[in-house]
């Protein structure tokens, strides 16, 4: 199906009414007794010509971008638990693109600028905020690999600067930059990066794909992969076998699972990552900072919380929930930067399971299987990537190819061509 | 916590004792290997809901490596193992046996 430019896909046959000031106040005059759910929830039907599996992020992005890029719209998107619900709803919502690599910057930086407009594309509020973020240099090594990475950047076009230590203290008063044993010296500084509302990226997507009149399933879940002659013919599911033309595996921590059920495998382990919130406090730091050398960043969310998480655990786990030392480890290395954490209670701990590569960059590629595309290997970071990485795997499953997710490919670690991130992002974001 | 039974010294280590080292049984590749052969043993993971089996090292306190075998969904814990061995002991795998019926990994079951 081509895209048709006079079609108005958002504004397409299933139209809902739009968000706004007026509609806040035509509410409000009626005791908020009209507003409609954001998205359907519809039966599935027998076949589709595209099936996404996993609402989380990453999959709901590239069912949007199938419908607004390609005019796919026959596509139902098939989640097992409720939209959102898996790392995307689970994340601290760090947005950066100061990546070493070109690929990594190339379809990150692709992603922030998305961010930038997805409010106005979207109708509605992801809550997109360019605080800025600063990874800081706690070592020589760390100050030499940033300062590599930000001349990286220029040459990318991705717009980052190696600051000072007097700077960072400027735009961040409440670190102590002093040491003895992390002393602050200098940092990396991405102005336009920032954090945005994770459950809103989610949600914003899903009510615009409801509206193409794509179908968003929960509580369904995939159980098989029907195929025929090499080619990819529908998912076994809770609900029954539903059909499709072009499948679409896109499930995070799960990924080596379903992989299974299409008789691949994948060079990805699943580990829990956790993050905690502290008591909601009066505004300290208006930026968010990463500390990678002590495995720790924060950022304060507009509640008052101090936002707080730090690396993986180390062993395979599906439980979504880790150990409890973890957390200490990661707030106690915090401490000596921001010395203001000692005194305050923490509220709120979870767990995520996210799907780790042999090079820590993600994965966006066709497979064995034809017909058959996965993206996955997001990691501890693929928050940020959701509007490039929906953007560039849509078209992928469109045309058979993307600029944006070419290098991503599945036969990279055989080749030896690996998008090696594992320096550059030394710490869980 | 994890708590896992040092299979040489006996003593049950709390997890901030122990290092984890990943998927055990791996066939180790080196110069000569297809590219298949090489990838399967440098990158490819089991990586499986459920049953899986594991190196550990007892880091504060013996300081040698040993085997687990672990629930991924639940986290119970079916025995250790010394690492002295391709493939997990008979008692190991008739324990995991009793508790889930009909399990495989890689080539085990
Ligand atoms: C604690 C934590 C902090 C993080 N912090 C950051 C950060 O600051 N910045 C950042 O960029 N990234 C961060 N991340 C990473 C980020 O959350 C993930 O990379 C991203 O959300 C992945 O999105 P996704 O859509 O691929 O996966 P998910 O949101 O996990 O969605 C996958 C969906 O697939 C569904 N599914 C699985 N199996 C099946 C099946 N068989 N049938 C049907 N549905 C299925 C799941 O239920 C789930 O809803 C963090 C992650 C965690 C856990
Ligand atoms: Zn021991």
């Amino acid at each position: 199906m081509a895209l048709n430019p006079n079609v108005n896909t958002v504004l397409g046959p299933f139209r809902m009414k739009r968000y706004s000031a007026f509609a806040i106040a035509r509410e409000a005059a009626r005791y908020h007794q009209g507003w409609e759910r954001a998205w359907a929830s519809p039966e599935p039907k027998a076949h589709y010509d595209a099936i996404i599996v996993g609402a989380g992020g990453h999959g709901l992005a590239t069912a949007y971008y199938l419908g607004k890029n390609f005019g796919i719209t026959n596509l139902a998107v098939i989640e097992k638990g409720w939209l959102g619900g898996g790392n995307t709803g689970r994340n601290t919502t760090i947005i950066r693109s100061n990546y070493l690599q070109d690929p990594s910057a190339a379809i990150y930086e692709k992603a922030r600028s998305l961010y930038e407009t997805m409010s106005q594309d979207l109708n509605y509020n992801v809550m997109f905020s360019p605080r800025g973020v600063l990874m800081l240099a706690q070592t020589h090594h760390e100050v030499r690999g940033y300062q590599r990475t930000a001349y990286a950047n220029a040459l990318q076009g991705v717009k980052t600067e190696f600051i000072g230590p007097e700077k960072v203290k400027e735009i961040c008063p409440i670190m102590n930059i002093e040491g003895p044993r992390y002393p602050v010296m200098g940092g990396l500084w991405q102005s336009r990066g920032g954090t945005a509302r994770h459950d809103a990226v989610a949600w914003g997507y899903a009510r615009a794909c409801s509206d193409m009149g794509m179908d968003i399933l929960q509580k369904t879940e995939v159980t098989g992969v029907t195929r025929e002659g090499g080619k990819v013919t529908g998912v076994e599911t809770s609900r029954g076998h539903i059909g499709c033309d072009k499948l679409g595996i896109v499930v995070a921590g799960h990924s080596g699972h379903v992989a299974e059920m299409a008789g691949f495998r994948l060079p990805i382990e699943s580990v829990a990552l956790q993050a905690l919130v502290s008591e909601p406090i009066k505004p300290c730091m208006d930026i968010v900072v990463m500390a990678n050398t002590v495995h720790g960043y924060l950022s304060q969310s507009d509640k008052g919380e101090m936002v707080i998480g730090g690396g993986t655990d180390s062993y395979n786990n599906y439980t979504q929930r880790g150990s409890f030392h973890h957390i200490e480890e990661t707030v106690r290395a915090l401490i000596e930067t921001f010395p203001m954490i000692s005194r305050l209670k923490m509220l709120r701990q979870w767990g995520g399971i996210v799907d780790v590569t042999g090079d820590r960059s993600p994965i966006l590629s066709k497979t064995p299987l034809e017909n058959c595309f996965i993206n996955c290997g997001w990691g501890t970071g693929g928050f940020k990537a959701i509007p490039g990485s929906g953007w560039g795997f849509a078209e992928l499953m469109a045309k058979g190819y993307s600029p944006l997710t070419a290098e991503f490919g599945l036969d990279r670690f055989k080749e030896g061509r690996f998008i090696d991130e594992s320096v550059a992002a030394g710490v869980a974001h | 916590m994890l708590i896992l039974t040092c299979p040489y010294c006996g003593i049950d280590a709390d997890e901030t004792e122990l290092a984890a080292g990943g998927q055990a049984h791996i066939k180790r590749e080196t110069v000569g290997a297809s590219d298949d052969a090489f990838e399967e043993y440098m990158f490819m993971r089991e990586n499986p809901k459920g049953v899986h089996f594991e190196r550990w090292r007892h880091a504060n306190g013996c300081g040698k490596w040993f085997h687990a075998a672990r629930c991924t969904m639940t986290l119970e814990v079916f025995g250790t193992y010394e690492a002295q061995t391709y493939e997990p002991p008979a008692e190991i795998r008739a324990a995991i046996s009793a508790k889930r019926p009909g399990w495989s990994w890689g080539s085990f079951s």
